[in-house]
């Protein structure tokens, strides 16, 4: 009972007197709750991301040879189909875009200026729209045009010089040569893929070998979840730009946090998108 | 923190600076990979540091005048920006094991050899998986 009561009194004198940071009276990093946990839902998804990628690298390590980036990625709208990453170049430009409109829209928030926020959020969730309209062009085309699946790559290369046997492929006729690491798409025809008979250099008969199985689940896999975090964005700033219209935050006085918090998570959409550039198209 | 005017200039600068590094992220690509002077290649050692040294620019510019990392206490960039350089152990570790498949197949494949003949014995010890060094025929299959 003594030992209580002296807590008690210990206890009373420390609201009473010190407010400290144990307490939750202070922040000790200046920031709000919600603005500190949005940095560490990120650190961790960034986490996540960097396992994936990370995963792509030792398994492209692993294989003796690697689809080409500028010869998978190398289709534009309109059948245009030797403009090697002009496509995702333009992605990564709408993706720059829309982030520079999300920065517009927090500091107009940062003045309270109601029309403003609602403006830029509007022209960051197109820009975010058009990002994924470009990402479902893109699987379209390696999907239905190229026939590349989650278990089938279609997209090898060659580990030694040749001459193509009998070619029925698009661009591959007879008698074309090639040598050491030219990259080759198998076609599929009639429900079967076409693979083109060639003759090395050393005179023996092989047919095209399929690409690292891998790669297909890879790219669909990562790019998806990053479309995916897109569209979730997509969602939220959709959710906060009707609520930014309704006067909901002008009302709470806190600047706009809550615009400041999706704005964070769109930069890091903006952010992964860096990495996932420069490992799937760059590299 | 930077007044309203001011930052709306840090803005336009991060859109030019953000298009231009990607503009020429993409040059490097395709210069080096002789799409755009024939014949024209450019060693991998020189390509890959400059294009992942301008990716982690890029991604610098973003965290620090994007999301305002620049602008917040110390202590929480740290606790941010910190627990990421666990990712370079990652990195090296994750390298070097898929490095090490690539060059070691025909030597996984004689002790995936060894594996099966060992009746359901899915683990083998270290003394079994040094045996593998003889050929497989030769390997001791049970102890």
């Amino acid at each position: 009972m003594i030992t209580e009561h002296v807590m008690t009194d210990e206890h009373n004198h420390g609201t009473h007197d010190t407010p400290g940071s144990w307490n939750g009276a202070a922040e000790p990093f200046k920031a709000s709750y919600g603005k500190l946990m949005m940095w560490y839902f990120l650190l961790s998804d960034a986490f996540t991301f960097a396992g994936f990628l990370i995963s792509y690298g030792a398994l492209r390590l692993s294989m003796p040879s690697w689809p080409l980036p500028d010869f998978v990625f190398s289709t534009l709208p309109g059948g245009i189909t030797h403009a090697p990453l002009i496509f995702v170049t333009i992605m990564t430009f709408v993706l720059i875009l829309s982030s520079v409109t999300m920065v517009r829209a927090v500091q107009e928030g940062h003045r309270g200026n109601q029309s403003g926020v609602v403006k830029w959020m509007f022209f960051t969730i197109v820009g975010g729209l058009i990002f994924l309209g470009c990402q479902a062009w893109e699987w379209t085309t390696l999907i239905k045009g190229e026939s590349m699946t989650v278990w089938t790559n279609p997209f090898g290369r060659h580990i030694e010089d040749g001459v193509y046997l009998e070619g029925d492929g698009h661009d591959i006729k007879a008698g074309q040569a090639f040598t050491v690491g030219a990259p080759y798409l198998i076609h599929y025809h009639d429900g079967h893929y076409n693979q083109l008979k060639y003759k090395n250099s050393a005179g023996e008969v092989k047919e095209q070998a399929f690409g690292p199985k891998a790669f297909g689940a890879l790219f669909f896999f990562i790019t998806g979840f990053h479309g995916f975090h897109v569209f979730s964005g997509v969602v939220f700033l959709l959710i906060i730009m009707l609520n930014a219209m309704t006067g909901l935050y002008q009302n709470r006085g806190n600047h706009y946090e809550m615009v400041e918090k999706i704005g964070l998570y769109w930069h890091f959409v903006d952010l992964v998108w860096v990495f996932v550039f420069l490992v799937f198209y760059l590299l | 923190m930077l007044n309203y005017e001011e930052s709306k200039k840090v803005v336009f600068k991060g859109l030019i600076l953000l298009a231009v590094v990607t503009l020429i992220e993409v040059a490097i690509a395709l210069i080096g990979n002789g799409h755009i002077i024939e014949g024209m290649h450019w060693p991998k050692w020189l390509m890959y540091p400059l294009m992942i040294s301008l990716s982690l620019y890029k991604a610098y510019f973003i965290v620090y005048e994007f999301m305002h990392m620049r602008y917040e206490v110390r202590g929480l960039s740290l606790s941010v920006l910190m627990p990421t350089v666990l990712l370079v152990w990652g990195l090296i570790a994750f390298a070097n094991e898929g490095m090490h498949w690539n060059t070691s197949r025909a030597q996984i494949k004689e002790k995936n050899a060894i594996g099966l003949k060992s009746d359901g014995q899915s683990s083998k010890s270290s003394s079994e998986i040094h045996s593998s060094e003889v050929p497989a025929t030769e390997a001791p299959a049970t102890h």
